[in-house]
C-alpha cells in the first residue's frame, strides 16, 4: 500500500505553531522511511512563517485562504481538511493534539470513515500496518493499540517529538481560495488569559500547591517563572480554593504535561498531580515535608521552607543571568 | 427542550492502575469505580438548561451492567431517564459513538451533553465523533454555555486563553470543569432515583478499526538526589540545572 502522508498545520494569529512544526518534522522522517509521500495542509487569512515548513522537511503545503478562516471554524475546517483527504487519497492525517487538533480530528476521521488515535505519543508504520502509543489513566499507562482503516488520523502529543530543522527545502505553496464556507460553527472572538504562557505549551513549568499558604504568595512562583521564561502551574488544592484559575491546574482533572523542568513549590505530590507530569523530562521539588510523595519522583530536591529557599534561587538566578 | 448527557464509568482518580501480567488488560483488583468526574459538569448544565426551558433530561450509557451505577448518580442529581445500552464488548471509540448517535436519533435532541474527556482512556473525543455522526454542530471543552431562542454562544478553553464560539441547535457539547458546580445529590434524590427504571437496550454493532494491543507501565523513576535541608542549596541547584540537566 503507497502511503500518502498529510500534515495538519494549525495558525494562530497568522502563525504556524510550534507543534505543527513538531509533527511535520515527525512525518518527514516517516516518510522517508516508507518511501511515501508527505504534504501538509493549512487554513487561515494570512500567514507569515508557512514557508519555514520546508526546513522541516515539507516540500508542498496546500494552503487554504479566506478572510473569514482566520479564526477556528470547526464546520469550515473539517469539511476543506476531509475534502482534500479525498481529493488526494491521503491514508496517514496527523494533528497536533492541541485544542484545536483534539476537536478537529474525530470531526475529521468520522466524514472519511476513518480510523483515530488521539494525544498519541508513538507512531509507525510497519508492514502496512500503523501502530501506535498512547497514555491513558493520566500517564498511569501506555496503550498500545493498531489502526486499521482506510484512512487513519492520528493527533500526536505536543512536545513529544522535537522539531528539527534538518532541510534546506524551498517548499512549494499552493494556495487556494475558498469561496463556499460552512460558518455554522465559528470563533468570534480569542481573549487570551493573564498568564502569558500556557502549561501545555512551556518549556519550563514552575507549578505551586498549598505550601504557598495564601494567594498573593504566588507572587514568588510568578517572579521565577518570569525569571525562567516558564509558564505558571497549580495543583488541584489551591485550583478548588479559588487561589488560581483552572487553566493551570497539572494533573488527572487539569492538564497533563511533559516540559524539560518541572518545578513543584510546595506541592506534596497527590497521585493525580504525579500522573500529569511524571514524565516532565527534569523535575526539581522544594518541600518542608521530606516524606512527601513528589519527593520520589523529583530528579533534585530540597526539603526545606519555600519560603526561604525561593527568594534565594532568584537570586542565583539573577546572578547567572548578569553574567551571561 | 429535549437534554441527552452521555456518561461513563471510570477508575476513581485515586486508583493505582496496574497492567495484568500478560500485558494485555488493566487489574480490576483493588480499583474503585465512579461516574467520570467531568459527566458531572455535563449532568449539572442539562438540569440547569431544564430549569430555564424545561424538558426532559435523558441519560446514556454504553457499557456493561455496572455503567447503571453512573446513570443511577445522574437519575439522583435531577435526570428524568435512564437508558443503558448494554454491551461488554470491546469497543473503539468511534464505535461507542456510533451506538450512541444511533439511540440518540430517536430522542430527537436539542443540546447532547458530554464531559469532555473519560478519566480513562483520555481520549476526549467521543463528543466530537457523535455530533458529526448525528449531524449536530459541536463545541468541546466548554466552559460557559449561554443559549437564547436557537442561538449558541460557548466558551472554549484553548492554549493560554479561551474561543469564544457561535453556533446554534442542535449541538453537542464537551463540560469542561468551570463550566457550573455541579451539585450533590440529595437524600430525596436519591431515594426517587431508585425508583426511576433503567431501560435496557442492545447498541448498534459498528465494526471497531482501532485495536488495542496491550498495556504497560511507565518506567519507574528513580528519587533523585536531595541537594540540600536549607536555602544554601539554592545554588546548587542552579549549577545542576545549568550544567548536568542544561535545561535553563
Amino acid at each position: 500500500m503507497e502511503n500518502k502522508i498529510l500534515v495538519f498545520l494549525e495558525q494562530r494569529n497568522g502563525f504556524i505553531k510550534k507543534s505543527s512544526f513538531e509533527i511535520a518534522s515527525y512525518a518527514s522522517a516517516l516518510s522517508q522511511k516508507l518511501n511515501a509521500t508527505v504534504e501538509a495542509l493549512t487554513i487561515g487569512k494570512e500567514i507569515t512563517n508557512l514557508q519555514e515548513v520546508g526546513n522541516y522537511g515539507i516540500s508542498k503545503v496546500y494552503f487554504y485562504k479566506n478572510p473569514e478562516l482566520e479564526l477556528y471554524s470547526s464546520s469550515a475546517y473539517k469539511k476543506i481538511v476531509s475534502n482534500h483527504i479525498k481529493e488526494n487519497e491521503n491514508n496517514l492525517v496527523l494533528f497536533s493534539n492541541t485544542a484545536m487538533g483534539k476537536e478537529l480530528s474525530p470531526l475529521v476521521a468520522v466524514i472519511n470513515q476513518g480510523a483515530l488515535s488521539v494525544d498519541c505519543t508513538k507512531l509507525d508504520v510497519e508492514n502496512d500496518s500503523v501502530k501506535v502509543i498512547r497514555p491513558v489513566y493520566a500517564g498511569k499507562a501506555f496503550m498500545t493499540a493498531e489502526l486499521k482503516g482506510n484512512v487513519n488520523v492520528i493527533s500526536i502529543r505536543p512536545n513529544t517529538f522535537p522539531a528539527n530543522k534538518t532541510s534546506e527545502l524551498n517548499s512549494e505553496i499552493i494556495e487556494k481560495y475558498i469561496e463556499d464556507l460552512d460558518l455554522s460553527v465559528r470563533v468570534t472572538e480569542v481573549v487570551k488569559s493573564d498568564s502569558k504562557l500556557d502549561v501545555t505549551e512551556a518549556d519550563i513549568i514552575v507549578s505551586g500547591g498549598r505550601g504557598l499558604k495564601a494567594p498573593e504568595n504566588f507572587k514568588l512562583v510568578e517572579e521565577l517563572s518570569q525569571l525562567l521564561g516558564a509558564a505558571t502551574g497549580a495543583s488541584r488544592a489551591v485550583v478548588d480554593a479559588g487561589w488560581r484559575p483552572h487553566g493551570e491546574q497539572v494533573g488527572q482533572t487539569g492538564k497533563t504535561v511533559s516540559p524539560n523542568l518541572y518545578i513543584a513549590l510546595g506541592i506534596s505530590g497527590a497521585i493525580q498531580h504525579l500522573a500529569g507530569m511524571r514524565s516532565s523530562k527534569y523535575i526539581v521539588a522544594i518541600n518542608k515535608d521530606k516524606d512527601a510523595p513528589i519527593f520520589q519522583i523529583a530528579d533534585y530536591g530540597i526539603v526545606a521552607d519555600l519560603f526561604d529557599v525561593v527568594p534565594e534561587l532568584i537570586n542565583e538566578l539573577k546572578k547567572i543571568r548578569g553574567n551571561e | 427542550m429535549k437534554l441527552v448527557v452521555c456518561v461513563s464509568y471510570v477508575p476513581d482518580t485515586a486508583s493505582k492502575i496496574n497492567v495484568s501480567l500478560d500485558g494485555k488488560t488493566i487489574e480490576q483488583a483493588g480499583v474503585t469505580y465512579i461516574l467520570n468526574p467531568y459527566d458531572e459538569f455535563a449532568i449539572e448544565e442539562a438540569l440547569k438548561l431544564k430549569e430555564k426551558f424545561g424538558g426532559e433530561v435523558d441519560i446514556i450509557s454504553l457499557g456493561g451492567d455496572k455503567n447503571k451505577e453512573s446513570i443511577q448518580k445522574a437519575l439522583a442529581m435531577g435526570a428524568d431517564n435512564g437508558i443503558l445500552l448494554k454491551d461488554d464488548s470491546y469497543r473503539d471509540s468511534v464505535a461507542i459513538a456510533f451506538g450512541l448517535a444511533e439511540e440518540i436519533k430517536t430522542l430527537n435532541a436539542d443540546v447532547v451533553l458530554f464531559g469532555k474527556q473519560s478519566v480513562d482512556y483520555d481520549n476526549g473525543i467521543i463528543g466530537q465523533l457523535t455530533a458529526e455522526l448525528l449531524g449536530f454542530n459541536c463545541v468541546s471543552v466548554v466552559t460557559k454555555l449561554d443559549i437564547t431562542d436557537n442561538k449558541v454562544t460557548a466558551e472554549r478553553e484553548i492554549e493560554g486563553g479561551k474561543e469564544i464560539v457561535s453556533t446554534s441547535l442542535p449541538v453537542v457539547i464537551t463540560g469542561q470543569k468551570g463550566l457550573n458546580e455541579p451539585r450533590y445529590a440529595s437524600l430525596k434524590g436519591i431515594m426517587a432515583a431508585k425508583k426511576k427504571v433503567i431501560t435496557e437496550k442492545t447498541p448498534v454493532q459498528f465494526e471497531s478499526k482501532v485495536l488495542i494491543d496491550g498495556f504497560t507501565k511507565p518506567a519507574s523513576k528513580q528519587a533523585g538526589k536531595i541537594i540540600g535541608t536549607d536555602a544554601s542549596a539554592a545554588a546548587e541547584l542552579v549549577r545542576l540545572l545549568k550544567d548536568e540537566a542544561k535545561v535553563i
